[in-house]
């Protein structure tokens, strides 16, 4: 498809707009979007405790090495105990000076099972742990059924168990793009089929969204040509989200996958060091997508578990339990490590094995949106039950 | 919304004296007296024929007309094979999963992970590891392929979805473990011999199979380091429900009664002379008694004494005959078949069928295929992906076999319904709301496009020699005619009219509220 090809359908879309409900502007500029990294990172490469000496002990091959004063290469401290992975050094330092990145360690939930699955699901349903799970009652979910003007979306195939709920929440994965398979008088007779349906919105949301990632093609063909850099991978997604975020939504969900690291996962270099730097990258270029309103938006970045503390027979490590979590945000007040903290030493690892959870992820996130939209603390209660929200200041 | 009728100058008349050839051309190849009568049954008969098989074809038609409504039930309940096309049976026999044993294909993985584990890191090493993994997928993909090909082909429609149902009420995840390399062995001897069986057998080929007992991590189930993963699947998911009335204290009895059942792949173990005795063995399934729990265990109200495989034998008997399962049990059957909110009173007589039979999983099917709730309930079933898939191939290339079944497996992956593709324990969602989000829809339609089209490379075989062009489907066939148009609704019918070419007009039949609910 041709750009003139592109803007003719762009113009069309006022009309196929009406049809659906994409049309209801968010009424707090605050946006969200949480990032689920499945497979649990290994949050000790990309947030190095560098004044333990047992992390250079517990990990001969693949720790990162001290951060060197003055140094532009390397990791980069950023405070007398924590240093910040040289993966992420260009895309997320610049933020972390700015105070637009903070980072939580210790973070996480109470599932102790270690099983991606469990702790995925656990994670997602943000339900108490004890008692029967509800599997149609996800928490972002239920964070859109409280906020004034939530317009939710998850950027995934398949509707995620963290937006499933009672309202339906439209889906679409931007990892992958065709061209649109439909033109506009296509998706108008494909709408015209369903119009006494009770699918009709759902038919009207999905065409649409099409035809909206069609026009932030076009914005990537046009900055490619004014020059700018190709971007591929999660960069590329990022953005595209970005723009999505930008324009419509106010509440997204994306995954990124490949953290299951058990063998050979690298330190400053190898395969976790380049996947923390498409990650950063993305991040950065999602943060730069969404210009002016990037300072009403907060991203949190999290992961099923951390993994052992030290690194296993295979160079790589196995599933552990702590991890931890990033904070992006235009109005952040960060640049700084968040959170309650301890010692990193081998006597204060959970079980001999991984990171402790000092820091809720359910608490965190209830403080978390208690600040960005003002939530009140029964709207609370139903996002998380049963948590007594942590306030760490960073909105 | 009013549908304003648009004028395009000639393209949809074109089409239309098109179509009209078509079926002129279709009908005139039938006996003439035949063709009329015959195509009014169809007709009424089409909304419970749809629910009933994948979806219509010509040779599921031709069938129901030659033996009428109570006949066509009573074969599609029959518990005996039916014959394939011997053009599908060739493909079916061709792959290696139908030669494969388990057990042997268990101990050769072990014996590779064990070489590759020895050999020093590096390139060779990561090329081994890739070799062996893809090996175990093309033998999943073969599994998926001949699951498919029964699905669109066989006439034993019923059997095929059901076939899907239990895998499903069973589910395994392919990429845990070595299920990749079991799931082959999973669906042919656990699942398909017991689809009509009685529920007990059934639940006990699960429970012994080496794909399960990985998939619920009841092979790492042992005395002194319980894993309740499976104990806690086996009442929740496949019994009982999460509603069924056994407590967190049921739930770590049976993982106790359940501890010693595994895999072994290898050599039988060494024992003392007072468990030989209890050890079990068939294939790859094991009862290890020196890793079972023989204290006494409260399970279920009942006291039982460490015996080791009876406990299992006696807790799956318990199981079975709680109320609480037979409900469950034919609740799930009914959200599959009947509807997203199945009438209570029919589950009720599903179950009173399950108790008073022993778990006779035909006769539960016959109670509610018989019932008017089934009647009442036809065509507003929302087809899951592989119901939408199977039902598209079927209409669009009757009579023709496909040999290249990756775009078919790619189509169910991209909708989200692969087989063993669910990572979860709790199989893929029986209902609308997990299929129809917008994300799915607008993805379906453009499978639909994709199966109207043609271009897909069905009929170009998998070893690469060539083959047919493909060529679009014709799916205004005389089944469309006489099993679908006259079901159509006016919006339907309007979007028809208005496609410019056969495969628009394909593309919209196949993304038509009728031709996506059964």
């Amino acid at each position: 498809m041709n750009r003139r090809e592109l803007l003719a359908f762009a113009a069309a879309l006022p009309a196929l707009t009406c049809a659906g409900r994409l049309i209801a502007a968010p009424r707090s500029p605050a946006r969200f979007l949480l990032v689920f990294l499945r497979g649990g990172y290994d949050c000790v490469n990309l947030l190095v405790p560098y004044s333990s000496p047992y992390y250079y002990e517990a990990r001969p091959r693949i720790a990162i090495a001290r951060p060197q004063a003055g140094s532009a290469s390397g990791a980069v401290a950023l405070d007398a105990d924590w240093a910040l992975a040289a993966a992420v050094r260009e895309s997320i330092g610049p933020l972390y000076e700015r105070g637009e990145a903070a980072f939580i360690p210790f973070a996480g939930t109470d599932d102790v099972s270690r099983s991606h699955f469990e702790t995925q699901d656990s994670l997602e349903l943000g339900q108490p742990i004890a008692g029967a799970r509800d599997f149609r009652s996800g928490f972002l979910s239920r964070l859109a059924a409280v906020l004034n003007g939530a317009a939710p979306i998850a950027f995934t195939d398949s509707l995620p168990l963290v937006f499933r709920g009672n309202t339906e929440i439209p889906n679409i994965s931007l990892k992958a793009l065709g061209k649109p398979a439909f033109d506009a008088r296509q998706a108008d007779i494909l709408q015209a089929m369903y119009a006494g349906h009770h699918l009709r919105a759902a038919v009207a949301d999905g065409l649409e969204l099409r035809q909206e990632v069609a026009r932030t093609m076009e914005d990537e063909m046009l900055a490619a040509n004014r020059g700018a850099v190709t971007t591929k991978g999660f960069e590329l997604e990022a953005a595209r989200i970005g723009h999505l975020m930008r324009e419509q939504y106010n509440l997204g969900f994306v995954d990124v996958g490949g953290w299951d690291t058990h063998v050979n996962e690298g330190g400053a270099q190898g395969p976790l060091a380049t996947n923390l730097e498409n990650l950063g990258r993305g991040l950065r270029t999602f943060a730069d997508t969404l210009g002016a309103e990037w300072k009403n938006t907060v991203v949190v970045v999290v992961s099923e578990f951390g993994r052992t503390f030290r690194e296993n027979g295979n160079a790589g490590t196995d599933h552990g339990h702590g991890s931890v979590y990033w904070v992006l945000g235009g109005s952040l007040k960060g640049g700084r490590v968040a959170g309650a903290q301890q010692r990193v030493t081998a006597a204060t690892l959970f079980q001999d094995r991984d990171y402790p959870v000092l820091n809720d992820y359910r608490a965190v996130l209830a403080g978390l949106f208690r600040r960005l939209w003002g939530l009140s603390p029964s709207p609370l209660e139903r996002v998380f039950p049963s948590t007594e929200p942590t306030d760490l200041g960073l909105v | 919304m009013p549908i304003e009728p648009q004028i395009t100058p000639s393209a949809p008349r074109h089409l239309l004296v098109a179509l009209t050839i078509v079926a002129a051309t279709a009908l005139a190849a039938c006996a003439p007296q035949a063709v009329r009568p015959a195509a009014a049954t169809t007709a009424v008969a089409a909304p419970w024929l749809e629910r009933l098989t994948y979806g219509l074809n010509s040779s599921t038609l031709a069938e129901y007309q030659r033996l009428g409504r109570a006949a066509y039930l009573d074969a599609q309940l029959a518990d005996r094979p039916a014959p394939l096309p011997e053009a599908v049976e060739r493909q079916i026999d061709g792959l290696e999963i139908t030669r494969a044993e388990p057990a042997r294909l268990l101990e050769d993985v072990n014996a590779e992970y064990k070489r590759i584990n020895a050999m020093p890191d590096g390139p060779d090493k990561e090329q081994a590891r890739k070799a062996l993994n893809e090996r175990g997928n093309r033998l999943a993909y073969e599994a998926a392929r001949r699951h498919l090909l029964r699905a669109i082909y066989s006439p034993a429609q019923l059997r095929e979805q059901m076939d899907w149902f239990w895998l499903n009420h069973f589910s395994v995840h392919l990429y845990k473990a070595n299920v990749r390399w079991l799931v082959a062995d999973y669906d042919e001897h656990a699942i398909r011999p017991h689809v009509f069986g009685r529920f007990r057998e059934l639940l006990m080929a699960t429970l012994t199979h080496p794909a399960m007992l990985q998939y619920l991590d009841n092979a790492q189930n042992a005395g002194g380091h319980v894993n309740e993963n499976y104990a806690r699947e086996l009442m929740e998911l496949h019994t009982l429900g999460v509603d069924g009335g056994y407590t967190q204290a049921d739930v770590q009895a049976l993982a106790r009664i359940l501890t010693g059942v595994g895999i072994n792949a290898g050599a039988a173990p060494k024992l003392k002379a007072e468990w030989q005795p209890l050890y079990r063995r068939a294939g790859a399934f094991e009862f290890n008694p020196a890793r079972h729990d023989f204290g006494e265990k409260r399970f279920l109200g009942q006291t039982f004494e460490g015996r080791g495989y009876a406990e299992v034998e006696r807790a799956v008997e318990l199981l079975v005959h709680q109320p609480a399962c037979a409900r469950f049990v034919s609740r799930r059957i009914a959200l599959y078949f009947v509807s997203d909110d199945p009438p209570p009173q029919l589950v009720e007589r599903m179950a009173k069928t399950f108790q008073a039979t022993d778990g006779d999983i035909g006769a539960v099917l016959r109670t509610m295929l018989s019932s008017p709730e089934f009647e009442a309930s036809l065509g507003a079933k929302f087809k899951d992906p592989t119901h939408y898939v199977v039902a598209s191939l079927r209409l669009a290339y009757d009579g023709r076999t496909i040999v290249n079944t990756h775009p078919i497996v790619n189509w169910l992956n991209a909708l989200g319904e692969p087989l063993w593709g669910r990572q979860t324990p709790d199989g893929y969602p029986l209902t609308e709301a997990g299929w129809a989000s917008s994300g799915q829809i607008s993805r379906r339609f453009e499978i639909a496009k994709a199966i109207a089209n043609g271009s897909a490379g069905l009929f170009e075989p998998e070893d690469g020699s060539g083959g047919a062009a493909g060529g679009f489907p014709q799916l205004a066939s005389r089944v469309y005619y006489d099993a679908f148009e006259p079901r159509l609704s006016a919006p339907t019918r309007q979007a028809l009219e208005r496609a410019t070419s056969q495969v628009e007009w394909n593309t919209f039949l196949l993304a038509s509220p009728e031709f996506n609910y059964r």
